[in-house]
């Protein structure tokens, strides 16, 4: 590699001519020009027609290309007559290829602030059209849930089965760990205020109740959206990526009806077992903590009996169902309104769990608030 | 740009490729010369694409070699592999542009990587990459929001970004309309032309090949290897092998056993 620096003169010629000298090595690495002095220098001689001379260019690669290119781009801008002669052979080829599609002009985006992100009514607005587009969404899934039930749905039988295995038996590891940890906790968590009052052993009707109306069902729902919510965006937003909805669409099946159906009903299906195994399990985690503080296995027993109801099942069950929905409409909405990049995908999975997660929260409240109100 | 060393730029000895116990094609041997536009050619399905991937080491040889400049790909070490693959640019069947990134920072991509140039030389050239195949102004365009032809063309300028030895393309008019598909012809023989790379393509779209190519190879699926290479004008009319011949011309060959090659369509 020669040693020489890039470099460039500018000689004024006459009034209507300057005359770009070039020389020395133009490649990567070595040092480079500053194009503002060029542009600076152009200005103050503002000749009609710029000339340039190459022959004194040793080797050259991009950097030469790309001066050459901006060197261009400011004589067009500002109406000068841009003439090349005795560029390097190669430079002049690339440079008339370069310039032989005129630059696009993008069209102004409105700029946002980021600000304005965090502006309450812009949010509400967002939350808003979150909200009626599951709701829609949900209109969409009832009609197709319809025609299921007439028997004019496209849904393949052996898809909702590959998806209860998804969401059921390959749940449950992850579903054993948190729900016997989750008994755990409760049966802590109480025990050490009841230990003041002398009544440990209703450790077990708290760690019953509270499993089976209310943390059993929702740390599974929590699992669930962040395992099989997640795992529909991503399946359905890359599905749309590859164009297989547009597929599916234009052979006359609905992706309602298709896809989303068998996912749902094997969530509808999956969860409520789920559920029940995660509150047995919970229950056995209180029964553990409990025996670690002295009272028996036999003793827990009785007395889970007796604070065991069908009511307390019932209210774990019909919010399981309540929650599978959510979440199913929450990952499917997000995949099938997914974008056509792989970053869309990425978002898609992201905010399904958000909303699913938030759904979750809010229903579980409102219901809390129902039950309460009919003392169920 | 470069001095060229020695005239064979890519040597392939012996190369068996295979998946598994599955043979695809043996005894693959040919050069291709520096400066050369070089086809593989050769009907759906007979491993033309699974060659280029072994020419790339994104897979291995099941035996034989690959020589860059006469030195081994296949028995380089990781680090010598990487420099070696740093003078290549590449342009995959689809595009290969990553869709979460803006044309600009695309093509800045390699540059950030592998030259010191500061981020304000990096968009001068990114520009000019983005000009050379007629994209210029669409910097901060997502890959989605621009046409399949655009976005074969702005994977050429990523390919192109640092000024490669060799320039490696899988099926670049794959999916382009015919006009597309000639103007992309022409831009890899102008920049061939004028930068002096070696260009190697996967194609079997006749028309390429018979406008730009100046070398190449033909695998065939029945009999599991090469059997014929060279200039596919010359070839077309004087080629021994009566399948090369049909190929070329586009016959449905009566007196062929195999099934006729298709003249387009993706594989």
């Amino acid at each position: 590699m020669s040693e020489s620096h890039p470099g460039f003169e500018l000689v004024h010629q006459n009034d209507e001519e300057t005359l770009l000298t070039l020389s020395g090595a133009w490649v990567r690495g070595s040092a480079t020009v500053d194009f503002a002095e060029f542009t600076h220098e152009l200005h103050a001689a503002s000749p009609k027609r710029l000339l340039v001379e190459g022959s004194g260019i040793g080797e050259w690669d991009s950097t030469l290309m790309a001066f050459l290119l901006q060197c261009y781009n400011l004589c067009h801008e500002e109406g000068l007559e841009f003439a090349p002669g005795k560029l390097p052979e190669g430079a002049a080829k690339l440079l008339s290829l370069a310039t032989a599609v005129e630059a696009h002009q993008p069209p102004a985006e409105q700029q946002e602030n980021w600000l304005s992100s965090l502006n309450p009514l812009a949010l509400s607005r967002r939350i808003g059209v979150v909200l009626t587009d599951s709701l829609s969404f949900t209109g969409e899934v009832s009609i197709a849930l319809a025609r299921l039930v007439t028997g004019k749905a496209n849904t393949r039988f052996v898809d909702f089965l590959h998806f209860c295995y998804q969401a059921g038996p390959n749940a449950i590891g992850i579903i054993s760990l948190t729900s016997v940890l989750v008994g755990m906790i409760l049966a802590y968590l109480g025990a050490v205020q009841l230990q003041q009052f002398g009544a440990e052993v209703y450790v077990a009707n708290l760690v019953t109740i509270g499993i089976l109306r209310e943390m059993g069902v929702l740390m599974t729902a929590v699992v669930m959206a962040g395992r099989t919510g997640a795992a529909y965006a991503a399946q359905l937003g890359t599905m749309q990526t590859n164009e297989e909805i547009d597929a599916i669409t234009t052979l006359g099946i609905s992706p309602i009806e298709f896809l989303v159906l068998p996912r749902m009903l094997a969530l509808l299906v999956c969860m409520p077992l789920l559920t029940l195994y995660a509150d047995l399990l919970g229950i056995v985690g209180g029964g553990i903590v409990a025996g670690g503080m002295g009272i028996s296995p036999l003793q827990f027993i009785s007395q889970t009996e007796q604070a065991l109801t069908l009511n307390h099942l019932f209210v774990g069950l019909i919010k399981s169902v309540l929650f599978a929905l959510l979440i199913a409409v929450a990952g499917c909405r997000a995949g099938i309104n997914c974008g056509r990049s792989s970053a869309a995908v990425g978002m898609a999975a992201t905010e399904a769990v958000v909303t699913a997660i938030v759904y979750l929260i809010v229903a579980d409240a409102g219901i809390n608030i129902l039950f309460q109100s009919i003392r169920l | 740009m470069s001095t060229p060393t020695t005239d064979q730029h890519i040597s392939v000895r012996e190369l068996t490729m295979a998946y598994g116990s599955f043979v695809i094609q043996r005894d693959l041997s040919f050069d291709v010369r520096r400066g050369d536009i070089f086809v593989i050619m050769g009907g759906s399905g007979c491993g033309k694409s699974t060659l280029l991937k072994h020419m790339l080491g994104l897979l291995a040889p099941a035996a034989g070699d690959i020589l860059y400049d006469g030195s081994s790909f296949v028995g380089a070490s990781a680090q010598a592999r990487d420099a070696i693959r740093r003078t290549w640019g590449i342009s995959y069947q689809t595009g290969g542009m990553f869709s979460a990134m803006t044309l600009a920072e695309n093509v800045a991509l390699p540059l950030q990587l592998y030259t010191p140039y500061s981020s304000s030389e990096i968009a001068d050239i990114v520009a000019y990459k983005l000009a050379l195949v007629g994209l210029a102004g669409y910097q901060e365009y997502y890959p989605s929001e621009i046409s399949g032809g655009m976005n074969k063309r702005a994977a050429l300028a990523r390919a192109i970004a640092l000024d490669p030895e060799i320039l490696f393309f899988d099926e670049p008019s794959a999916g382009l309309d015919p006009i597309s598909s000639r103007l992309l012809d022409d831009l890899i023989v102008e920049l061939q032309q004028s930068t002096g790379a070696t260009v190697v393509m996967v194609t079997h779209e006749l028309a390429s090949i018979f406008a730009i190519a100046t070398n190449s190879v033909y695998l065939d699926a029945a009999s599991r290897t090469m059997i014929d290479h060279g200039d596919p004008r010359y070839l077309r009319d004087h080629s021994e092998q009566a399948v090369v011949r049909q190929f070329l011309n586009r016959s449905n060959g009566a007196e062929a056993k195999t099934e006729p090659p298709r003249g387009s369509g993706n594989e």
